[in-house]
């Protein structure tokens, strides 16, 4: 939207998609993408390349800093391989390693509901301030609000950070071009599969543990060896599929991607089959996609398998002219289709 | 994934690709069945692999799809009242009735929750005592076993807050209405895996018989999907009309009888109108008077007969195989997964649905050239 082009809350949405928020609004797919660009991006961005990141990029007296918000909802709060703190500290993180940024700085906010045990907080706490301590970052300010029995689920928490950049840093989809080899820095699925499992009592076999973890010290690692990271983002909600078709439509390229090259463990894909879900469409938290100069993908790549939980990370394609298509995924018999966004979120099927 | 990997051998695809093209002589039309099928199709491009002339129309085997919009309108309306909570697949969230889907209804504060299966309501049912439990009971023979161990089990312990919706559908009829139609195209059919799995496949031996076409009872990986291509063909070009099990390592010739008994306590069968399709004699399932008490309809006074509002939708000329997603003018236009006209753009088994996501792209293009 550009400037003076007037603001208006007036029916946002057309008709016919609903005049209420839901749930699917929430799902990282096209639903919240129109809502960003009817609602959020009218109301707040001053220029066409504000809001359309996770993180900002901001100069403040002639330093760059990132700067990033995110709220935390998941349901249960605790899950194998995190809980609500340990991944609202290790969003926010991320979200800033996303920009390039060393994380610095982070705020919590915290809505609590009447009646929640202070037993659960504590543990809440204490995984924050060991994700904060496992990625360098200092929780320096917070707020606590308490909610009525019944208004909010026991806890949610919203993080803000900070992070600078170093001179030539500048990750962003407009340096992607044809040629750049993307890499995807570790196996997929695993958070989206254990929160559902988790959430729903599913029973799988085998316990599948999140992927949460912090980004930033392999951003940094990849920076220092003087990689010109292109674009960085990792596929948190609406997965692998909605982030790179994402990239493809801001970049206006093509991405081909093999599927033979995505990892995917067994326990994932098994309940992937079970459920009916496509693993490209699963949320992770712990996993980022790197766009390179193809001269520097295998030195990357080596970086990215050396890190913690990078022992399956790949090159999984490559950046092609586009040609209006987006995304499109070679198969493992040999067919291939185009990825696309996700309306809402995901529904596992019936049979 | 073991049993998963061995089925999408590229090698092996490659090799049921040659045998195709050597047996076949002349253009065939066939129809897969089940959504599932039709999902796995076009995902892995299984119908791209198939010489010219020879076309997969994709059937009305996706149970959200067929699930009649008044049905959907009598959910929403239970769903609404006071101290109801209404479980449904995840999958039949989405689809519009005629004003409104159940996502929408839980968005302006219905209880409306995602469940896996019956037994999951049946348990929330269990554990909320003043909750009235309503599950909404739609599939093929797939899912109907689940729902008659949910009322058989509610009915033994005695749970009574608990009652079902029931849209449940049977496939034999409906590929008996598809042949009969005097525009019917379809030569072969290949049958649902998880469909026969439960009920066998001897209810399909005299329809190959009567309307002379083979029937082939296949699975849903690419290549069991190319397999049942082939021996499809392999009939259509010996002129033999059998039943013939692909999916062996599933289904038996009587299938799961334990379960077909307890469909036999539970359902009695009865007319059903299917959406885009219409009514088909004997082809829906309906509670025994054993098990009556648990109709929501009854419950909730709630018998609607709606006929469907006319649209530009051509979902039923799609699920009868008359005409393929790509034919329909609102295709991914006015109808989209976001607005849809018709529930074969909703659900993740409906046909236009895996157009819409697989094949949007190709529309004006062709075919996206595989390396």
């Amino acid at each position: 939207m550009t400037e003076g082009s007037g603001f208006a809350l007036t029916c946002p949405l057309p008709g016919g998609e609903g005049d209420v928020i839901e749930l699917a609004h929430g799902g990282g797919g096209l639903l919240m993408h129109r809502l960003i660009d009817r609602v959020f991006r009218p109301a707040f961005a001053a220029s066409p390349s504000d809001l359309v990141h996770d993180g900002a990029v901001l100069d403040i007296g002639g330093s760059r800093f990132a700067f990033t918000t995110d709220s935390y909802v998941v349901r249960p709060l605790f899950f194998p391989g995190g809980d609500i703190g340990s991944l609202a500290v290790n969003g926010t993180v991320n979200d800033l390693a996303m920009c390039g940024a060393q994380p610095l700085f982070l705020s919590a906010g915290f809505i609590l509901e009447e009646g929640l045990p202070i037993e659960q907080l504590h543990q809440v706490v204490a995984s924050m301030r060991a994700a904060a301590e496992t990625a360098g970052v200092r929780l320096v300010t917070g707020d606590t609000k308490v909610v009525e029995h019944g208004k909010g689920d026991g806890l949610y928490v919203s993080t803000t950070g900070i992070g600078s950049l170093r001179a030539g840093v500048a990750p962003t989809p407009q340096r992607v071009r044809p040629g750049d080899a993307v890499l995807l820095s570790g196996d997929i699925g695993r958070h989206g599969i254990a929160v559902l499992a988790a959430r729903e009592g599913l029973g799988l076999e085998g316990e599948i543990a999140s992927d949460s973890a912090p980004l930033a010290g392999t951003v940094m690692e990849l920076i220092d060896a003087e990689i010109d990271l292109h674009c960085l983002r990792d596929p948190t909600r609406g997965g692998l599929a909605t982030t790179l078709v994402e990239i493809a439509e801001a970049a206006g390229v093509e991405i081909r991607v093999d599927e033979s090259a995505i990892a995917i463990s067994e326990p994932v894909r098994g309940a992937c089959e079970i459920l009916g879900l496509d693993p490209l469409y699963v949320a992770n938290e712990g996993r980022f996609i790197a766009f390179v100069p193809p001269n520097t993908a295998e030195q990357a790549l080596s970086i990215l398998r050396r890190s913690p939980q990078g022992a399956d990370a790949a090159i999984i394609g490559c950046v092609e002219p586009s040609r209006g298509r987006g995304v499109v995924l070679n198969g493992l018999i040999g067919g291939a289709r185009v990825l696309d966004m996700l309306s809402g979120e995901q529904l596992p099927r019936i049979c | 994934m073991k049993y998963i990997d061995e089925f999408r051998d590229a090698a092996l695809v490659r090799r049921y690709r040659q045998s195709i093209a050597r047996i076949t002589t002349r253009p065939w039309t066939m129809m897969e069945i089940c959504g599932g099928q039709t999902h796995s199709i076009v995902r892995h491009g299984i119908d791209q692999l198939l010489p010219p002339g020879v076309s997969l129309l994709h059937g009305p085997g996706c149970p959200v799809c067929v699930t009649p919009a008044e049905s959907i309108d009598m959910a929403i309306a239970i769903a609404g009242e006071a101290g109801v909570t209404f479980c449904s697949f995840g999958d039949m969230l989405r689809v519009p009735g005629s004003d409104g889907s159940l996502l929408a209804a839980k968005a302006r504060g219905a209880d409306v929750r995602m469940v896996y299966s019956p037994l999951d309501a049946l348990r929330i049912a269990r554990e909320t005592p003043s909750r009235e439990v309503v599950f909404f009971a739609i599939g093929f023979e797939t899912t109907a076993p689940a729902t008659a161990m949910a009322v058989a089990q509610a009915a033994r312990d005695g749970i009574e807050n608990f009652s079902l919706l029931v849209s449940h559908v049977l496939v034999p009829p409906a590929i008996e209405a598809l042949l009969s139609t005097p525009d019917n195209q379809v030569q072969g059919f290949l049958a649902a895996g998880h469909v026969c799995t439960v009920m066998g496949y001897r209810e399909y031996e005299p329809i190959a018989r009567r309307y002379r076409v083979p029937i082939i009872v296949t699975g849903f990986e690419p290549l069991d999907l190319l397999q049942g291509i082939y021996l499809c063909l392999r009939q259509l070009e010996e002129g033999r009309a059998e039943v013939e099990n692909q999916y062996s390592r599933s289904v038996r010739r009587d299938g799961n009888r334990t379960a077909q008994e307890l469909m036999r306590r539970v359902f009695t069968v009865q007319r059903q109108r299917w959406r885009g399709i219409g009514e088909i004699a004997a082809s829906g399932l309906g509670l025994t008077a054993e098990y009556a008490r648990y109709d929501a309809r009854v419950r909730f006074g709630q018998n609607r007969t709606a006929s469907e509002p006319p649209t530009e939708c051509i979902a039923g000329m799609i699920l009868r195989g008359l005409r393929k997603p790509l034919d329909c003018p609102a295709f991914g236009t006015r109808c989209t997964p976001e607005r849809p006209l018709g529930a074969t753009m909703v659900s993740s088994e409906g046909a236009c649905a895996a157009y819409y996501r697989y094949r949007r792209h190709m529309a004006d293009s062709g075919r996206v050239v595989s390396r």
